[in-house]
């Protein structure tokens, strides 16, 4: 398990990546974002469809989660909401496949909040270390 | 509308397991509407069907596909000219659709991936209830517009049954007794006196107690 490194896709949304990503890879790289997090950045993350994230796993990623603004202060009113409810509905539907739900996670989070965005990323990173591959990449059977 | 909701995935993974090239298909009716069986809900079952099979190791090929509707035959005729083969279709239209499946094309498996639940509409976002059940003999005009075939759980013609308590259903507290609905309408539209017309035994064969049934129109057949 120890030498196992989990790819992991993040999704987030404009205004809560912006002052993160204005540092550049190689800012983020020093702050320690993990590097096997590949960020997705998106307009709103309200704008995300369930079949985007399932879409992450069918590319044989091991982990995924979505960062957008706090659930009650969204710049797009509702558009965190929705997210957390299609994350809901992928982690149901994970259930389903007999897999982990914690394979999915959904973070809310002021803009700019720096050390939260890196924090997030390190958490996910340690929780898919811990579960291991991903099932659904069909090499355990 | 129809509204029906996705079979547990489970239940699919299982009815198609002997399958492997499998066209999920879904239907820009009802279900398109009430996010059952449309374009995207097709996209979904596409990809979970995927992931299930590649979770066993079991190699499958899932196409995706939506008819105008499946509830007609010209549309279900369109089929022929789908380029890819495959060996079963997983219909998410109600199933009037997979009927039509099965009645046209006799060699094609089909199986079932929505049940279909009800006559309803949308009462929020996300929130569907029935409205109708279909009786073949309607009777919305004795009772203010509300039905109580669907809407009463004993189906009362004479309601109420006397067990509502605080306007609620004695049978399913969270719902609204119909008939207490139905007089407190025809009240408000000085109609009360309808309400002591007693509705006398009904002859259920149109409800569907006759056989399946049918409708057949002179001026549009040629
Ligand atoms: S009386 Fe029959 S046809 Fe009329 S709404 Fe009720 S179930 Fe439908
Ligand atoms: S309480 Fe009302 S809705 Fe419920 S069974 Fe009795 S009459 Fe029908």
């Amino acid at each position: 398990m120890s030498d196992f490194t989990p790819t992991i896709r993040a999704f987030c949304c404009h205004y809560t990546s912006q002052q993160t990503c204005a540092e550049g890879p190689e800012g983020l790289k020093q702050d320690g974002f993990p590097e096997n997090v590949s960020l997705f950045r998106v307009p709103c993350t309200g704008k995300l469809q369930v079949s985007t994230l399932l879409q992450a796993f069918e590319d044989e990623v091991d982990g995924v989660y979505v960062v957008g603004c706090p659930a009650e202060s969204c710049h797009n009113v509702k558009g965190s909401q929705r997210a957390a409810k299609r994350v809901a509905a992928v982690k149901k539907a994970l259930e389903e496949l007999g897999v982990e739900p914690d394979r999915i996670a959904m973070y809310h989070m002021e803009r700019g909040f720096h050390p939260e965005f890196i924090a997030a990323a390190q958490q996910m990173d340690k929780t898919i270390t811990k579960l291991g591959p991903s099932p659904l990449k069909g090499e355990a059977a | 509308m129809i509204i029906a909701e996705r079979k547990p995935l489970a239940e699919i993974v299982e009815m198609t397991r002997n399958h492997e090239n499998i066209l999920v298909l879904g239907c820009r009716g009802c279900v398109t509407v009430c996010s059952a069986g449309g374009e995207r809900e097709v996209e979904l079952l596409a990809s979970l069907i995927r992931l299930g099979a590649k979770k066993e190791g079991r190699k499958i090929t899932v196409q995706e596909g939506v008819l105008v509707r499946q509830c007609d035959k010209e549309y279900v005729d369109s089929l022929d000219s789908w380029k890819n083969g495959y060996d079963a279709i997983v219909s998410m239209a109600c199933g009037v659709g997979v009927n039509f499946i099965a009645n046209l094309r006799p060699s094609t498996m089909v199986y079932p991936g929505v049940n279909t639940t009800f006559f309803g509409g949308s009462q929020d976002q996300g929130v569907w209830t029935e409205q109708c059940a279909g009786c073949g003999n309607c009777v919305l005009h004795l009772t203010g517009g509300l039905c109580p075939v669907a809407r009463c759980a004993k189906s009362l013609m004479n309601g109420p049954c006397g067990g509502s308590q605080n306007g609620k259903c004695e049978i399913h507290s969270e719902v609204d007794c119909i008939w207490q609905m139905i007089h407190d309408r025809l009240e408000r539209l000085d109609r009360k006196e309808q309400m002591l017309e007693v509705a006398p035994i009904r002859d259920w064969r149109t409800a569907g107690h006759g056989g399946p049934r049918k409708t057949t129109r002179d001026d549009l057949t040629v």
